[in-house]
């Protein structure tokens, strides 16, 4: 049975307000999601004031200049900066994002960052991803084929068979889609999620893989591919603009048909 | 070290959204029409059960509580109806594009608001 409210260990408290240093007028306030575990106490929002004349574009980049200039035990995933790497991944004004792609003009009044929702936080805003690697790594996301490429050479395909590739390899597995379905929050011990079924989805998709069959068989359960109810929060929040709910109903539409 | 780790929030900071928001009143809607289906046998069975209390039940369905109740029924069962068009055409592999989604969204809900409405006009007519 699905639990709606928060365990008694992750309720939120008051928590600190870092004083304004600056002159500017053009400011913003951050509440930022904060837990630590080298102390007892529940998570708290500690609240930052940034001079946006002297900040970058993206939330990211108040990150790091709140961890550079006032706070540096705030902790956070960050690498790329880019968009490329899926790192920084988390919950800003409400839904799920890269803070690297998310402008701060977007979010109007004072942004709130929260690590990606239903997740077990291991500091401030790292969640811990071990389940979601674990299930990444059953559907096997690899080549899989007896087949050896002609002469040595790279495995073939044609335009058209790339070509279906396209909005699946992309997805860099920051797992924002995962975390921000409701089927994941109440099931995700048992429910792929969005991200998984995606990549397992690009693998089912390759004409170079030729486990196809078995790939179907595998996810053919209610819990790992029928939890999802096209609720299509995933494909709302894909900082990639990518689409892992039409990726899911390709899957569930091969079922049918193998 | 603090081994406990907590849960990070989820219903209590994530944005409601037409995806949503849509999804979930497909499911309230759904369990409305399973306890109007109770109501519905109940007006049936009142009927075996002889005039009198037949009589009873009809008054109560006819008061303006039994009238929204009825009225919140109609619009529970248009709107379930309309939304699981809906999920027939992403069953088939359709209006996967969030454009689209949020389009068909608003159709659901104009749809079966207006359905609701057309169909309690005819009936409070007919009665009037």
């Amino acid at each position: 049975m699905a639990e709606f409210s928060l365990p008694k260990n992750s309720k939120i408290i008051k928590g600190k307000s870092f004083s304004y240093k600056g002159k500017s007028e053009n400011k913003k306030e951050f509440n930022i999601y904060r837990w630590s575990p080298d102390d007892t106490e529940n998570p708290r929002i500690d609240t930052y004031t940034l001079d946006m004349d002297d900040c970058g574009p993206m939330v990211l980049d108040a990150l790091i200049k709140i961890k550079d200039e006032i706070d540096s035990s705030l902790t956070f995933r960050r690498s790329c900066r880019e968009g490329i790497c899926g790192s920084c991944s988390m919950n800003v004004d409400g839904t799920n994002t890269l803070a690297c792609l998310k402008s701060i003009d977007d979010v109007k009044g004072s942004v709130n960052i929260y690590p990606l929702p239903h997740m077990p936080v291991i500091k401030d805003l790292v969640p811990d991803l071990t389940n979601a690697y674990k299930q990444l790594e059953s559907v096997k996301p690899w080549l899989q084929t007896d087949d050896k490429p002609v002469n040595g050479e790279e495995r073939h395909q044609t335009p058209k068979e790339r070509e279906k590739l396209d909005g699946l390899w992309e997805c860099v597995l920051c797992f924002s889609c995962s975390t921000s379905c409701p089927s994941y929050w109440w099931n995700g011990d048992k429910y792929l999620g969005p991200a998984v079924l995606l990549q397992a989805y690009r693998w089912i998709a390759d004409s170079r893989d030729k486990n196809k069959k078995e790939r179907l068989k595998e996810l053919e359960d209610s819990f790992k591919l029928y939890r999802c109810h096209t609720i299509m929060n995933c494909t709302k929040t894909c900082p990639k603009g990518l689409n892992p709910a039409k990726a899911i109903g390709e899957i569930k539409k091969l079922q049918l048909e193998t | 070290m603090n081994q406990n780790r907590p849960l990070s929030p989820h219903l209590q900071v994530y944005k409601p959204q037409v995806t949503s928001v849509l999804s979930i009143f497909h499911r309230i809607t759904g369990v409305a029409l399973s306890a109007g289906l109770v109501l519905l046998v109940g007006w049936i069975f009142s009927l075996s059960l002889g005039e009198n209390i037949f009589k009873y039940y009809a008054y109560f369905l006819g008061s303006w509580l039994g009238l929204l109740i009825m009225f919140s029924f109609t619009f529970a069962l248009n709107y379930h109806f309309c939304n699981g068009v809906r999920h027939l055409f992403w069953d088939a592999g359709y209006g996967y594009e969030i454009s689209t989604v949020y389009k068909s969204g608003l159709a659901v809900v104009i749809i079966s608001l207006l359905s609701t409405c057309l169909i309690w006009y005819f009936i409070l007519m007919n009665n009037a």
